[in-house]
């Protein structure tokens, strides 16, 4: 389990998050849910120390994020920032391996090479393996960067935006991947902006608006109208589908 | 997919053993330089003297492209891009800005009686010191601001440049004459008194970086996917500036400052090796640049009598490159 206890955080003087407690439940697929600037970036960037923590606590796993080691929290969690160019010129196989590189430091092994096998062949990268990052399409790029996030073998992993870039066929088959993994054991806490995609996946929402936490707990009941209307600002309708909540707000 | 996934794993393969093949090439190329250079033309008279005098200019030689190549290779690697090196970012208008203020404080005689090994040691703590608080401030705040990140750096070399001299014109033209002699870049003269010390120095902090190459490829990723891995990302900026300010001090100290060579080699280092690990780039690098220098400096003192200067055919040709990087749009 994520735990969050009483973290508030500012950008300069703009505050961002107002002490925020909450939850993301072990063994489940959260999905982190708001409208723009509601703070759900900031919250899993300092969940996954990519911010400092100004106040409050958060514990991974049982681990404080503040006192436990960079490195033993590699092996709990990986995290995948909106992802920023890379100025080495790496190859697609390359990039994945530094995902095993909590575990090996510098000296890969066999079974860190057939975790790496294994992510490329997931996420139908192996045809592209050799390839250098930038001459590959920007999905397939980000593609490889959560195959990077996979082989770090974590039992939490947390996604900022992961479907950016991606077509309908591979945001289906990333949200199939991390709900095998999830059914599998492992944990994962995503933000996303498609919400269509946490009503049909997700086990856990959390709703953001404001650096507040508005609404929490399993898809179908985080996901109605009233509530979605509130907290985009816009009306906006909830049909069914497959026994899953459809939102409609295209029209 | 297989035989794609197969290319995959058996291509990093045969590109180390190419890699490895040139870094070869390359280490045979510079013993036989520096064989040309121990003992072309030596005559039967007075071998010892000779050959002490060329062993001892070919060690400064080759340390001082060891420093640079390697000081720009990891700068580059701090600083996530391909444009930047040590003396465009101002590191070593900051060494002689050190020197010139010495200079003034103690006055010439003084300067020149101090003991030169305690002068360069702690000249050297003063600048890794310095470097720290200045790059380490600018390069963990904000440091994906590429626009930002030259001209500060510009700004400060000027600054450095700019106070150097200032101090230069209220010095008395004597001691001004021994602050001239190391602000200018010179391969003829090197300062060999240094050597044992640079030397050491250098050897020291290649095994450090060789040590940290796996954490420098980490780095290399950008500071996101660094923290993600679990790389104490601050605690190795830090490290890494310390090595090029060491570096910098070095290459600095025995022929003064070299602006563009840096921008040379590391361009030709990832131009030769077509991989991204450190524990390739780092010696080809270094390799590159003591080819360059071992085999320029013999041209010109050897063969065209001095007639041009090694120094500034470097700076003039790493200029160019420095332009053609901009232009391409090369720098990242």
């Amino acid at each position: 389990m994520i735990r969050i206890d009483g973290v508030s955080h500012r950008i300069g003087h703009a505050p961002i998050l107002h002490d925020i407690s909450t939850q993301l439940p072990q063994g489940r697929l959260t999905a982190l849910i708001g409208p723009n600037g509601a703070g759900k970036s900031t919250l899993l960037r300092l969940i996954g120390r990519l911010e400092p923590l100004q106040q409050g606590r958060i514990t991974v796993a049982g681990h404080d994020i503040a006192t436990t080691p960079t490195d033993r929290l590699a092996t709990v969690m990986a995290i995948l920032g909106q992802q920023t160019a890379i100025a080495s010129r790496l190859r697609l196989a390359e990039l994945v391996a530094f995902g095993r590189w909590p575990h090996h430091k510098g000296r890969p092994g066999p079974a860190d090479r057939a975790k790496v096998a294994q992510a490329l062949e997931a996420f139908a990268l192996a045809p592209l393996a050799h390839r250098f990052l930038d001459e590959v399409s920007g999905g397939q790029a980000q593609r490889a960067h959560i195959a990077m996030a996979v082989a770090q073998d974590t039992e939490w992993m947390l996604l900022d935006e992961p479907l950016n870039n991606l077509d309908m066929a591979h945001a289906r088959g990333l949200m199939r991947r991390l709900r095998l993994m999830v059914d599998e054991g492992r944990s994962v806490g995503m933000v996303v902006h498609e919400i269509n995609y946490a009503a049909a996946w997700a086990d856990h929402v959390i709703a953001m608006k404001g650096g507040r936490v508005v609404a929490q707990g399993p898809a179908d009941e985080v996901l109605t109208e009233s509530l979605l209307s509130d907290l985009y600002d816009t009306p906006i309708h909830v049909g069914q589908h497959q026994g899953r909540p459809l939102v409609l707000h295209h029209c | 997919m297989d035989s794609g996934f197969a290319g995959a794993m058996t291509r990093p393969q045969t590109r180390l053993s190419r890699d490895a093949l040139v870094l070869g090439a390359m280490a045979l190329a510079l013993a036989a330089l520096s064989a040309l250079w121990m003992f072309q033309g030596l005559g039967a008279g007075n071998r010892g003297f000779i050959l002490g005098l060329r062993g001892g200019k070919l060690a400064a030689l080759i340390a001082v492209a060891v420093a640079v190549g390697m000081s720009t290779v990891l700068f580059q690697t701090v600083a996530a891009n391909r444009v930047l090196t040590p003396s465009i970012m101002g590191f070593d208008a900051l060494y002689v800005l050190l020197q010139t203020g010495l200079v003034v404080v103690l006055g010439s005689a003084g300067f020149t009686g101090l003991p030169p090994a305690g002068k360069f040691l702690s000249e050297m703590a003063v600048m890794t010191a310095l470097a720290g608080l200045l790059f380490g401030t600018l390069l963990l705040r904000g440091a994906r601001d590429l626009p930002r990140m030259i001209l500060t750096g510009v700004i400060l070399g000027v600054l450095f440049r700019s106070i150097s001299g200032f101090l230069g014109r209220i010095l008395d033209p004597n001691e001004f004459a021994v602050v001239q002699s190391v602000s200018f870049a010179s391969f003829n003269r090197v300062d060999v008194t240094l050597l044992p010390w640079a030397g050491a120095v250098t050897a020291l902090a290649v095994a450090l970086a060789w040590r940290l190459s796996p954490r420098l490829d980490v780095l290399a990723l950008g500071r996101d996917p660094a923290v993600s891995l679990g790389l104490r990302h601050r605690a190795t900026v830090l490290a890494v500036l310390a090595l090029v300010a060491v570096l910098v001090s070095v290459s600095t100290a025995l022929v003064g400052p070299v602006a563009f060579f840096g921008l040379i080699v590391a361009g030709l280092a990832h131009g030769l090796m077509r991989t991204a690990r450190h524990a390739v780039l780092l010696p080809a690098a270094g390799l590159s640049a003591a080819i360059l220098l071992v085999g320029g400096q013999w041209l010109f003192e050897r063969l065209l009598g001095q007639a041009a200067t090694l120094s500034v055919v470097v700076e003039f040709a790493g200029g160019l490159f420095f332009l053609y990087l901009l232009l391409r749009g090369r720098i990242r």
